[in-house]
């Protein structure tokens, strides 16, 4: 419950973001991260944006992600 | 057992394994005994068995799991009550899909659904908000279990509920608070932890000073530290450090993602509909202050007040999920483990959850 996945940002509207996650386009809440814009990577929990991340740190993350889905 | 290899192919973790090994040596050396530490979240003490890091590290530094896993901290009272608000009629409960398999006393949620109880599984709780206003004629119940990191987004779905008026929405808040688990911990001295490992996801709304407490008044040091398997081994490597050092700093190992003040949206929002409660939690009676209630400007929003359950006291069974979320003794040590009690048959939620110590000891350690 407590993991969370990093998405890049796509778009903003109010209180909400069309996001990238690993390949996959959803809708996720903005309401924690008011600050968030277009090209940002979020961490996302229960379909919420609860920080915003560094691009190293979200790309380093994915890999990581994408290794352990992997095996 | 299929644990990843990390240590084959990522050179970044053997050099931090080594660095581990390298300074526990020193501690072992020095006090004739391994460090211990304890990893409060659950989702670390997954990450731990998973990546083969607490079996590779076993005889150089103690892991044990803590209270972090939401599921598994809810006591049998709450979740039979949670299963019985099931059979009222014209009645949806909504729930994150770990709960689905837990035991109640007489049965589980997913058995509830199958004998046709309208039980739906969401990925977030405003999921249930929207399934509340496209069912008017009937009663929406979100079971609201979960620590910090999940407590802000009850809120907002609380906020939804508010400002779509309506009056079928509820929330069963059985949630959970870190500070006052651990205080209870350390203060109890069932324990002995020498360092504390703190959840990344949790720590990014409560933000780092809110464990000051845990530097100022119990002298123990701790790191916050994120889920990949270097940022694992560097969280223990600096927490061996600090104890080796006699420091008993807080260190935010997780800096990408958790800030000093935490998020303050999140937190304000917290203040706004909820207030402090003693809340039970499994094993460990009723902690106080520990859990958070609707405030009386929004009762109506809460499940417990609006709908008449009483539940018996459960019977004990010899599950001793209670015991392995405190980190007394280890799933092995149960008599339930691997023989009654399996992720297939689980008897206690420590089985059942993802984030779960007995599921990841199962899964991923134990002897074949």
């Amino acid at each position: 419950m407590c993991l969370g996945v990093p998405a890049k940002v796509l778009e903003v509207s109010k209180e909400n973001a069309l996001v990238d996650v690993m390949g996959s386009r959803m809708y996720v809440g903005t309401v924690f991260v008011p600050e968030v814009k277009k090209g940002d990577y979020v961490l996302l929990h229960a379909g919420q944006g609860m920080t915003i991340v560094d691009q190293k740190f979200a790309m380093e993350s994915m890999e990581e992600w994408r290794r352990v889905l992997n095996e | 057992m299929n644990n990843l290899d990390i240590f084959s192919e990522n050179d970044m973790a053997r050099r931090s394994v080594d660095a581990v090994i390298k300074l526990s040596e020193k501690f072992k050396k020095d006090k004739g005994r391994l460090p211990v530490l304890m990893e409060v979240c659950g989702s670390h003490t997954m990450a731990f068995a998973k990546t083969g890091i607490k079996q590779r590290l076993s005889e150089h530094v103690k892991l044990i799991a803590g209270p972090g896993c939401p599921v598994c901290v809810t006591d049998q009272k709450s979740i039979d009550a949670m299963i019985q608000l099931s059979e009222i009629p014209d009645t949806i409960i909504c729930t994150f899909g770990d709960m689905m398999r837990v035991p109640g006393s007489k049965y589980s949620l997913m058995k509830a659904k199958t004998e046709g109880k309208d039980i739906r599984v969401v990925y977030s709780p405003l999921e249930s908000v929207k399934i509340a206003q496209n069912n008017p004629d009937k009663e929406v119940v979100f079971l609201g279990i979960g620590f910090e990191t999940t407590i802000p987004v009850l809120a907002l779905a609380v906020r939804d509920a508010e400002n779509l008026e309506l009056s079928n929405y509820t929330i069963w808040m059985t949630t959970k608070l870190v500070e006052p688990v651990l205080r209870s911990l350390l203060d109890s001295g069932e324990v002995m932890v020498d360092g504390l490992l703190l959840p990344g996801h949790v720590s990014v709304v409560l933000g780092k000073k809110s464990y000051d407490f845990l530097m100022n008044e119990y002298k123990v040091p701790s790191v916050i530290t994120g889920f990949e398997p270097v940022q694992l081994l560097t969280g223990i490597y600096k927490s061996v450090d600090l104890l080796l050092h006699q420091k008993a700093e807080v260190i935010n190992d997780y800096p990408h993602v958790v800030k000093n003040e935490g998020n303050l949206v999140a937190r304000r929002l917290l203040e706004k509909y909820f207030k402090l409660n003693d809340e039970a939690w499994r094993g460990m009676s009723k902690i106080p202050n520990s859990g958070l209630v609707f405030k009386d400007r929004y009762a109506r929003f809460d499940a417990k007040k609006k709908f008449n359950v009483h539940v018996k006291e459960p019977r004990k069974t010899k599950c001793r999920c209670g015991e392995i979320i405190k980190g007394s003794i280890n799933p092995e040590e149960c008599v339930l483990f691997n023989k009654g009690c399996t992720p297939t048959h689980p008897i206690g939620p420590c089985m059942v959850s993802t984030e779960g110590t007995c599921a990841a000891h199962y899964q991923y350690m134990r002897e074949e």
